[in-house]
């Protein structure tokens, strides 16, 4: 089995024509001697092979024991990582939509968008579906659920559980606003809020546990409202802030300028978590209301760094504000999903 | 009552989904041996069922253990229709019935449906418990040991070989039955697998009665094949050598101390031949009636008919059983004055083996061949006409009343067309014939019925124990130094047999040798070769007219010697133009189709030291005075001259020379003469004796005197050679390399061509064919590019003409890679030149357009396997996690005795990848038991062809299930490789326009038990069990 091949033939990213004309290109006539007659022939074979392969590699575990084909395990490992390998392009399209019937029929649209073969968006949109269904109803750790049931590397488990919540959650990831912002980016904030704000952040037993966001929780958070409905709260908030990062900011003036803006922004995107549409909403609102307005100002990365952990620490000080559990939970994620959407 | 078989159906896994509406399956399985079923509860609502069965245990004779199949049905249980078949298993039990194989099959077997392909697997455990064999006139021959291999076995030695054995049964084909036009195409297939499975256990054991007879135990170089005769029925045939084996004792280090308690009830008297029980029962012991029956009335309960025919066989049986009688005769009555050996005491001396022990072969004659064309509806023999010419026509009816004839006639073909063979080899003064194999071609009632083999004279000290103990004066030469021996002339250098060019042996000087030398057997061992060896092969076409029956026949035995001389003429030039003078594994095939015959010769060209160096190829025109003629002329004889030295200096050849004064004998100029002797017979008696040598003419001048002569220079000068770091050969292992590593890949192609109708022409038809041929060999040499520098072995070709226009090439060969370092010190040298020539011959082979390539089908190549402890430890953490729980859960086993027989412990550890190979060894690695032959039979159907991927999808995919299949029950016998593989039957139809396909599979081969070299020195300690082989570990945990 020739490897290089495995790619594009286990992907259907292309017909065999143009793995034809690909292996021509890469000279591999000149170096073997082979006509291309010889080529095409051993191209098919490689094709069809993978034909039959694929019906297997939709359930991993079984082609570990199928008794079919005959493939040493490293080469296995290399078969189910490619197959079940996606292009970037192509996830940041789907991501957050949901996983139906509907968003199949308009994978033609994302084919001539992102200039990916429409086989092999059919191939990277089943496999999330069937990843997700696969896992959807599960207790225990979604990547490890995942890895074991698709055999998946760590890395792509990890990103196959991001899809996944992003798709049961149904995040909006496709404004014109988001579109900066890269797969990679989403998939880490996904891990951040699964470990902190889903079902499975709390109690380890329950269904669903890594999937859904923690009804409660969200619920919890309008109590966060207090930190700008109250007035003397949302003025000692800032000026804490401003005391300690006077003279360490380059933005100081803007950011004093704006605390109340960015703050009451924050503040409101964790009050409306409790509607589902708010929800899905939560990269929107986040990018609208506080990376846009940072951006405009030109503030540094380190800035905005220095700037959230001052803001989340204050409230620690902050004597009447009793839920500080609940602020960390919250903050604590937001902080790491802001850092890394802050950026051109 | 002599037996006991126990079946324990534990789990099933991946089942398909039999019930839409809630994606599962009730399935339970029906487990059949004989006419005995047993059923399991039926397990619902899963795809992997556990059904954990009790053991269900048949009592029945060993005959029936021999010829029956065990075979298991999975079904899903449907309350109100009729139950939904899944698939089936059939087991040949077979290996469990010799005392020293394996005790127990059990693992996972792929569920296969004829039409579906493999659906699921299903995990089997079977036993046989045998008593021991009181009765005298036993019709069993349990514990002959069968080998598909063509030498003696590795872990074993040869006492005596005995000799030929042949035998062969006869049944209807159901897909001719009447009852075929009611019943779905499942069912007729099905009826096919198991009636074949049953007559290859029936002919086994027949087989093995003779061996018994003749005081041998076991049958070496089996070789059994399948004719579909259509109409007229299906003829189940086999040859083999029966020998008398000792198993080695160095092995036994790897095999467990302790003896399984069960090994003892079947404990046969097996190394010492003289089985008293055996002896006794000859031929015309009487028989039950129920075991001699042919197959039918035990297999399809065809009422009507079956008692009554049941009886009236009985008596004939012992004669329409084949040469049972004849073949018994070694004391059969002998008139010759010349009681020169034991093999002229035998009515065929005859071997199937191809390689033999140090000193066994003397001297090698030639090859020798006989064909004979057949209608097979009208059977020539006279004897016979009256019985068959009434029922001919209404044999659906009551074929079962001449059936018992049938394999008469059959067998008096065979023994016709042998006893020319004996009588060509007496021709050329040798006694015996080696390497010898049978085939045939059929092509609606005509068939070819071909066979060849090498004449050779034979040290008789292997034959007979003791009797002829060194009569033959010629024997002395055994003194002569070793490896050109087997050169000499054997015959009579004032009488010879045909007109050939003696010269004195170039290694010892004193005894004459040929110029040439064709063999079909390997090249033996202690042979001096200079240079590397080379696949030569041979390939041609001839256009027939359509004809009917005997026109027909008489037309293809017409064409036939025209065939035969100019394969011939082919290979005698390649061998020159590669600057080679032996031929080894000579294989001709003589296919016959509608409209055409083809001619495929394969074989493998060395230098032998001994033989004279070859001469050139002179080309001379008929039409001299023409300048540029003249010119076209010299061209092309500096171009053949060019190859040839090219030829000389890839293939190493550089032979020292030769002091003039040695060289008594005139050779003003070498000239090529034919080693080759056959003969057509159309019918009975009239044989025609061919001469190959050219008549008077010298046949190292072609001469170009129209454009057909003009084309097969052109042909020569086109074969390629295969691309640098690759070579070929057809043989077991290539002369001149012998520094293997481990590293083998097996892989079966099959290639369909389709050829315009429109005015065919001979040359066009050979040009195509010739193509196909070498665009096979390409894409193999493509596919293995990343294994060289290897040599690809065994190449075995195998041409069929299914249809009008359609050519089927199926190829099966193995890649051996060898020492790069060490070879690289032979052909640095030559590198830079190899490579230039690669390119310049992509070229030349770009003007052949491929047209007609409609489908091409290609193969399963299989990963590498290389060192399997080491890809079992580098998996994944997490299935390797798994895997472990398994084993730990499994190694508490009740049955310490068969885990231990069954594997070895050196062999748990790398039973998880089973390899196939066609060759008798195994690189790198040592066999240390032979567990019994494998033999099977598959059929698929589709009548969604388009849907599964055309014709190259659906054979991919059932070449693919065929070798599954054959791993899962060598993984079974707790073997880990199938040595000398070989797919003897690939049929494929098509109709297209139904969008339909049927293929037929026939394949064997060894299963043994392999340990790597580089492990011997590990395996006293014992190995983690990581074993990633899914058989034998879930399935035990319940017992």
């Amino acid at each position: 089995m020739d490897c290089s091949l495995a790619g594009s033939s286990v992907h259907g990213d292309s017909r065999v024509s143009d793995a034809v004309a690909l292996r021509v290109r890469s000279g591999i006539l000149e170096q073997t001697g082979a006509t291309a007659a010889v080529l095409q022939s051993d191209t098919m074979d490689h094709y069809r092979t993978f034909h039959m392969l694929e019906r297997l590699l939709h359930a991993p575990p079984k082609l570990l024991h199928q008794l079919i084909f005959q493939i040493p395990p490293s080469r296995q490992a290399l078969l189910i990582e490619r197959y079940y390998a996606f292009d970037e392009a192509f996830v940041r399209e789907v991501l957050g939509k949901k996983l139906s019937k509907g968003t199949k029929k308009d994978l033609d649209d994302i084919s001539t968008k992102t200039g990916i073969t429409l086989k092999s968006c059919r191939r990277q949109f089943d496999n999330f579906k069937r990843v997700f269904k696969v896992v959807e109803e599960m207790r225990g750790s979604l990547v490890d659920n995942i890895q074991q049931h698709f055999l998946l590397s760590d890395r792509l488990a990890r990103d196959y559980a991001a899809i996944v919540f992003f798709a049961n959650n149904r995040f909006e990831t496709g404004k014109k606003k988001l579109q900066y912002l890269s797969f990679g980016d989403f998939a880490f904030c996904a891990e951040l809020m699964i470990q902190n704000w889903t079902l499975g952040a709390v109690d380890s037993q329950v269904d669903d546990m890594d999937m859904d966001l923690d009804k409660e929780f969200l619920q919890d958070l309008k109590e966060l409202k207090v930190l700008v409905a109250d007035k003397d709260l949302l003025d000692l908030h800032k000026s804490l802030v401003c005391t300690a990062l006077r003279g360490k900011l380059g933005v100081f003036s803007e950011m004093e300028a704006n605390f109340k803006n960015l703050s009451r922004g924050l503040v409101n995107v964790a009050a409306k978590l409790t509607h589902n549409k708010d929800v899905r909403d939560l990269f929107v609102d986040l990018v609208e209301k506080f990376v846009e307005p940072c951006r405009s100002d030109h503030w540094p990365l380190n800035d905005v760094r220095l700037f959230l952990n001052q803001y989340s620490a204050s409230v620690h000080s902050l004597d009447g504000f009793r839920h500080q559990a609940l602020w960390d939970r919250y903050m604590g994620t937001l902080r790491g999903c802001l850092l890394r959407l802050y950026h051109d | 009552m002599p037996g006991k078989l126990k079946v324990k159906i534990v789990a099933g896994r991946h089942l398909p989904v039999m019930d839409r509406a809630s994606d599962l399956t009730d399935a339970f399985v029906e487990v059949k041996f004989g006419n005995t079923t047993f059923k399991t509860d039926v397990y619902l609502k899963s795809l992997n069922p556990q059904w954990n069965s009790e053991w269900f245990k048949f009592e029945v004779d060993d005959e029936d253990l021999q010829d029956e199949p065990l075979q298991i049905t999975v079904l899903d249980h449907d309350t109100y229709s009729a139950n939904d078949a899944i698939g089936k298993v059939y087991i040949d039990i077979d290996p469990l019935l010799y005392s020293e194989a394996a005790t127990v099959i059990s693992g996972w077997f792929p569920i296969y449906d004829t039409i579906h392909g493999i659906r699921g697997e299903i995990n089997v455990v079977v036993k046989v418990d045998l008593f021991n064999d009181l009765n005298r006139f036993r019709q069993s021959s349990c514990g002959v040991k069968f080998f598909c291999t063509t030498s003696i076995p590795k872990c074993y030695r040869a006492v005596i070989i005995h000799g030929f054995v042949e035998e062969l049964v006869v049944n209807e084909d159901p897909e001719y039955q009447w009852i075929d036009r009611i019943r779905t195409p499942r069912a007729s297939n099905e009826a096919r697998q198991r009636l074949i499975s049953l007559m290859s256990g029936e002919l086994q054991r027949k087989i093995g009665l003779k061996v018994l007879e003749m005081r041998g135990n076991a049958v070496v170089g089996y070789l059994q094949c399948f004719d579909l005769e259509g109409e007229s029925g299906l003829v189940v045939r086999a040859i083999g050598t029966a020998c008398t084996l000792d198993k080695l004792s160095s092995p036994a280090a790897f095999l467990p101390a302790c003896n399984s308690p069960s090994k003892e009830m079947k404990e046969i008297p097996f190394n010492e031949d003289p089985n008293p029980n055996t002896h006794s029962s000859g031929p015309s012991t009487p028989l039950k009636n129920q075991t001699y029956s042919f197959s039918p009335s035990k297999s399809y309960s065809r009422q009507s008919s079956s008692s009554d025919t049941d009886l009236s066989l009985t008596p004939k049986t012992g004669m329409g059983s084949g040469s049972a009688g004849k073949e018994g005769g070694p004391f059969k009555a002998l008139l010759r004055q010349q009681t020169q050996s034991a093999l002229e005491q035998r009515e065929f001396p005859f071997f199937t083996l191809t390689a033999f022990p140090p000193g066994f072969l003397v001297h090698v004659g030639g090859v020798v061949s006989a064909r004979s064309v057949k209608l097979l509806d009208r059977i020539h023999n006279p004897a016979f006409v009256g019985i068959m010419g009434n029922t001919r026509s209404y044999k659906l009816l009551d074929w079962n009343s001449f059936n018992s004839d049938e394999p008469e006639t059959r067998d008096a073909w065979w023994a016709e067309i042998r006893q020319e063979i004996k009588s060509h080899a007496k021709a050329l003064g040798c006694h015996a014939v080696v390497g010898y194999s049978e085939s045939t071609s059929i092509c609606e009632e005509v068939c070819i019925l071909s066979a060849s083999g090498t004449a050779a004279v034979l040290n008789p000290r292997f034959l007979q124990d003791g009797t002829v103990e060194g009569c033959l004066e010629q024997r002395l030469e055994e003194n002569l130094p070793a490896g050109c021996g087997f050169c000499h002339i054997p015959y009579d250098e004032l009488n010879m047999p045909f007109p050939a060019h003696l010269t004195y042996c170039n290694n010892c000087r004193k005894q004459k040798v040929p110029d040439v030398l064709f063999t079909t057997i390997d090249l033996p061992v202690d042979a001096t070769v200079i240079g590397k060896g080379c696949l030569i092969q041979a390939r041609l076409c001839r256009l027939k007219k359509k004809a009917q029956a005997e026109a027909n026949a008489t037309a293809i035995s017409n064409l036939l010697p025209f065939m035969e001389y100019e394969v011939h003429t082919q290979l005698m030039n390649k061998l020159k133009l590669k600057a080679m003078n032996a031929l080894f594994g000579l294989r001709i095939q003589i296919t016959v189709g509608e409209n055409m015959l083809m001619g495929l010769a394969s074989a493998t060209g060395v230098y032998l030291a001994a033989l004279p160096t070859p001469g050139g190829i002179q080309i001379a025109g008929k039409t001299p005075n023409d300048g540029s003629y003249e010119q076209h002329i010299s061209h092309m004889q500096k171009k053949i001259n060019d190859t040839i030295a090219k030829n000389k200096e890839l293939y190493e050849i550089n032979p020292p020379e030769i002091s003039e004064e040695i060289i008594g004998s005139p050779i003003p100029e070498p000239r090529q003469r034919s080693r080759l002797l056959r003969s057509q017979s159309e019918s009975s008696d009239e044989v025609t004796e061919l001469d190959l040598s050219h008549g008077k003419k010298d046949a190292f001048v072609l001469e170009i005197d129209d454009t057909d002569a003009m084309e097969d220079v052109h042909s020569l000068l086109t074969d390629v050679p295969p691309p640098s770091g690759f070579y070929s050969c057809n043989t077991e292992i290539m002369p001149g390399i012998n520094n293997w590593t481990s590293e083998i890949q097996m892989f079966t192609s099959v290639r369909v061509i389709r050829l315009s109708s429109l005015n065919l022409t001979n040359q066009a038809l050979n040009k195509n064919f010739n193509d196909l041929c070498e665009n096979l060999l390409k894409s193999l040499y493509f596919k293995l590019r990343s294994m060289i520098p290897c040599c690809l072995c065994h190449v075995n070709f195998t041409v069929s003409l299914p249809e009008d226009e359609l050519i089927q090439v199926t190829v099966t060969a193995v890649a051996i890679t060898f020492d790069k370092n060490q070879a690289l010190q032979t052909t640095k040298t030559h590198a830079e030149k190899l490579l230039q020539r690669a390119s310049t011959d992509n070229e030349e082979l770009l003007q052949f357009p491929l047209e007609l390539c409609s489908d091409s089908l290609p193969s399963h190549p299989f990963p590498p396997a290389k060192e399997h402890l080491e890809s079992a430890s580098s998996n994944s953490g997490i299935p390797a996690a798994q895997r472990a729980v398994t084993v730990e859960k499994a190694s508490p086993m009740g049955e310490g005795n068969f885990r231990n027989r069954s594997a070895p412990p050196c062999a748990n550890s790398t039973v998880g990848v089973v390899k196939m190979t066609p060759l008798s060894f195994i690189p790198g690695a040592k066999i240390t038991k032979y567990l019994g032959i494998i033999n099977m039979f598959f059929i698929r159907e589709t009548t969604s062809l388009r849907e599964e991927g055309g014709v190259s999808g659906f054979l991919h995919a059932f070449i693919a299930e065929v070798f599954a299949m054959v791993r899962a029950h060598v993984a079974a016998l707790g073997g880990n490789a199938v040595v000398s593989y070989i797919m003897k039957q690939c049929v494929f139809m098509e109709n297209p326009n139904k969008n339909q396909a049927q293929c037929l599979i026939n394949v064997s081969g060894d299963a043994v038990v392999f340990v790597r070299e580089s492990e011997l020195e590990v395996v006293s300690t014992p190995q983690p069990a990581a074993s990633c082989q899914p058989s034998c570990t879930g399935g035990e945990v319940t017992t």
